[in-house]
């Protein structure tokens, strides 16, 4: 449904698209992730026609988006949610959309149930909460019933409650066989709902594929020993030809060899253990090793992308 | 919701498109309650400045006879049409009933002029020998000698040759050339029904026709005669002196009757606002007339003695005022959807961003324009009133240029407002586009207006000050010699060439910001 390829652009010096280029299929919800400054909230505006690449293209059902009539039947995306007037209600911010789409007041009330926005929605949208703007940014992605969603960063600043809302939505719309782009900074808070994930670190594609065969990939068959002579334990394995490595003063990580193996040489050379665990890796961690020397900012945790 | 991959049948795109977008903008510039009350207070504050700056106003009219300004004015005639004329003269007639024809001999014209301006009390003490350019002689028609009545009048004039003119504003040209005893001029004036003809010739017997009047309604009975008549002369200083002219007349006939009826001389206009030389009169010798007299019959323009009053005059003030608030509300209606992201929303409901830029323009411009209409339909009559009740002469202005003030006052607010969304499309930032839309639609007018020497009739032609044109309401005659400069009220363009002046300002910046939106990432 999102055919992105070969996307191209700088802003001045600063390289932000290198050749971007994956896919979204219908019925799954696609994670997004890379560091800030990674090139995904570009990478959006370029699929909304916001922004002109340099070179590439981004179809969404095979054509561009600013051909689309009506573009928010065919495609939702909730971009930024502070992008609003505060001194207009949540509801009047819903109608003028539904009236630039040729829709009637009918939508804006069914979209505001879809949310839960509920009395808020008549208040106007400079006293909400994030969560609430989250919210109605969600409501107006949904005005059209689109096939397509396209949210960036929909987590931020909401509460434990929305997010498991959230997370509730993001799977039924994917059920409904949407296609669901959620983009990310922060990859466990896509574990669980993204079907595939496409990594990005200084606008290019770094890994994509399937949750499962990332995960399986990243854990290749370690071992988490724990044990009272962690020095000991990495002497014994690295004579026996096995890449183990201390963790710390109890633990002992061991890579390529299965734990049953682990067991027979240690308890052949004595080495006291407590515990052997096969070790499966967090999405996490994935997404760490992948992004580990393309992150622009490694410290820290910063909410906004910085744009441009 | 059910998933949905083709474009719903109740969509029309290619058709409707413009409709959705101008909708959305008017339910986005309407569900922001600051917005329209902005717009109250901008009606509000042009109709209160407009009430201070109509009730500061207290000074009446010179009325040229030596007397300071002072409250009240003298009486101005109105013409047939509502106008105000001057309809002053020396007058020798006679009623006559029925067709005629009536020819006249003028054997010479010439003339005085006070040596003191207008603002001192004129005395033929003080003249030198001058004729106007605009002193007027021959034969005039009319139903009756009531100032502001209609006429028609065949005459030679001071510099323009001779001349038939009826009803003060029609005037046409016959034989060039002055008047004097080696070439004098023939003047004829036929009535036929309600239609008076006028003739010139040089020798009295090859006759020329100069032109035609339909004086609709005219009495059996009229009254006819010779007549004088000399004008203020500014001769290209501001102010005016009053003139004097005389003129000789001779082979006075009135068709088959001759001329010997008895005649009556007659001074209208007397006590009138139109500044004259004392000393008019008449003489007769056999059948030579001689009349010497001072006056107009034209339309009255300014002169340097009625004021510059008109019904929009005390509006200025008011709408600069109205005028800001209404480039802040054009402004932010496109720059807070910068300044917020929203833009981006806007341009994602909306992938062609020219019609949002149209449909903005229509939304803003049609509100600017009954705002600015309703503000000057409110603040013009109650200027009016109260500059007439603080005694200034207003000039008369009549329906259609009532309505003209008041829809161009609108027009003028809107080509404005949407010329200052062009400018917030492009620079992005609310204070820099309300700085600019101030500092290039208002500062122009502010600056041309406190100006003097002439560099401001360039200001008023060529920068948006030209759009207050629609405001111009003095009257200007080509009868009437009169410096029609920025200094004496009169605006150097017309009305609709202001307007359209401004109107190329703002499709230049709406051309401008189009391609800036087609260039520029949202």
């Amino acid at each position: 449904m999102i055919d992105v390829s070969g996307l191209r652009k700088r802003f001045g010096p600063t390289v932000a698209l290198d050749g971007m280029t994956f896919t979204v299929a219908p019925g799954t919800v696609t994670g997004f992730v890379g560091p800030n400054g990674a090139g995904k909230s570009t990478t959006i505006r370029v699929i909304l026609g916001l922004d002109a690449p340099d070179e590439g293209h981004a179809l969404i059902g095979g054509k561009p988006y600013a051909r689309l009539p009506h573009p928010l039947h065919h495609v939702g995306a909730l971009v930024d949610a502070a992008a609003l007037q505060p001194g207009r209600t949540g509801r009047n911010h819903l109608l003028w959309l539904a009236h630039s789409q040729g829709m009637s007041a009918g939508h804006v009330d069914t979209a505001i149930e879809l949310v839960g926005l509920g009395r808020a929605a008549r208040r106007k949208a400079g006293g909400y909460s994030l969560g609430m703007r989250q919210r109605l940014g969600i409501a107006a992605a949904m005005l059209g019933d689109p096939p397509v969603i396209i949210m960036d960063e929909p987590f931020n600043g909401m509460d434990p409650e929305g997010i498991i809302w959230m997370r509730g939505l993001l799977r039924s719309l994917a059920a409904e066989g949407r296609a669901v782009l959620v983009s990310s900074h922060l990859m466990g808070e896509l574990q669980g709902i993204a079907d595939h994930v496409v990594v990005v670190g200084r606008g290019r594609v770094l890994a994509n594929a399937r949750v499962e065969d990332l995960v399986a990939r990243a854990s290749d068959d370690q071992v988490r020993l724990r044990t009272s002579a962690p020095d000991d334990a990495a002497a014994v394995l690295h004579r026996a030809g096995t890449a183990a490595t201390v963790a710390d003063a109890y633990t002992v990580t061991v890579s390529g060899t299965p734990a049953q193996r682990v067991v027979e040489v240690l308890g052949r050379a004595g080495v006291p253990f407590s515990e052997v665990t096969a070790h499966r890796a967090t999405l996490e961690e994935v997404y760490l090793r992948l992004t580990g020397g393309e992150a622009e900012y490694q410290a820290g945790t910063p909410h906004q992308e910085a744009r441009r | 919701m059910t998933t949905t991959e083709a474009p719903r049948p109740a969509i029309r795109p290619e058709r409707e498109s413009f409709r959705p977008v101008l909708r959305a903008e008017w339910t986005k510039f309407r569900t922001i309650r600051g917005r329209l009350i902005g717009l109250g207070i901008a009606v509000v504050l042009c109709t209160t400045f407009t009430f201070l700056v109509a009730n500061g106003t207290h000074e009446g009219t010179c009325t040229g006879t030596g007397s300071t300004c002072q409250s009240g004015h003298p009486y101005v005639a109105t013409g047939p049409d509502g106008e105000a004329v001057a309809d002053s003269y020396q007058f020798v007639g006679q009623p006559l009933t029925g067709n005629a024809t009536i020819t006249v001999r003028v054997r010479s014209l010439t003339g005085v002029t006070s040596a003191n301006s207008t603002d001192t009390a004129p005395s033929l003490a003080h003249t030198r020998p001058s004729l106007a350019a605009w002193a007027k002689a021959g034969i005039l028609l009319r139903p009756s000698t009531a100032q502001g009545s209609p006429y028609a009048a065949v005459m030679a004039t001071g510099a323009h040759g001779v001349r038939f003119q009826y009803d003060y504003t029609h005037d046409q040209a016959g034989r060039p050339g002055t008047v004097s005893v080696a070439s004098p001029r023939w003047l004829r004036l036929t009535r036929t029904g309600d239609t008076l003809t006028g003739y010139d010739s040089a020798d009295g017997t090859a006759w020329t026709k100069i032109g035609t009047a339909h004086l609709a309604g005219l009495p059996s009975t009229v009254q006819v005669g010779l007549f004088v008549t000399s004008p203020v002369s500014f001769e290209g200083s501001g102010s005016g002196f009053a003139t004097q002219a005389t003129a000789a007349f001779d082979h006075v006939s009135q068709g088959a009757r001759g001329a010997q009826g008895t005649w009556r001389e007659q001074s209208i206009g007397v006590q009138d606002f139109y500044p004259k030389l004392p000393g008019g009169g008449y003489h007769r010798t056999g059948g030579s007339f001689v009349l010497r007299g001072s006056g107009d019959i034209a339309p009255a323009v300014v002169e340097g003695l009625l004021g510059t009053a008109t019904p929009s005059s005390s509006v200025l003030t008011g709408l600069i005022v109205g005028l800001i608030a209404i480039i802040v509300v054009a402004a932010m209606f496109i720059t807070v959807e910068y300044r917020r992201g929203m833009i981006r929303t806007t341009f994602a409901a909306t992938p062609r961003r020219h019609r949002v830029l149209a449909a903005k323009a229509v939304v803003v411009g049609g509100v600017a324009f009954v705002v600015g209409t309703l503000a000057a339909a409110v603040a013009v009559p109650i200027g009016e009133h109260v500059l007439k009740a603080n005694g200034a002469y207003v000039f008369p202005a009549g329906a259609s240029t009532m309505v003209r003030i008041i829809a161009g006052t609108g027009a003028l607010v809107a080509v404005t407002a949407i010329a200052v969304l062009a400018v917030g499309t492009i620079v992005r930032k609310s204070a820099g586009a309300v700085t600019a839309g101030i500092v290039v639609f208002v500062l122009p007018y502010i600056v041309g207006s406190s100006m003097s020497g002439g560099a401001e009739q360039w200001l008023f032609r060529l920068t948006p000050a030209a759009g207050f044109s629609v405001l111009g309401a003095l009257p200007r005659s080509a009868q009437v010699d009169y410096p029609y400069t920025l200094a004496n009220g009169y605006y150097p363009l017309s009305w609709w060439a202001g307007l359209a002046v401004l109107c190329a300002y703002a499709a230049l910046a709406l051309g401008v910001a189009a391609v800036t939106l087609r260039r520029r990432d949202a």
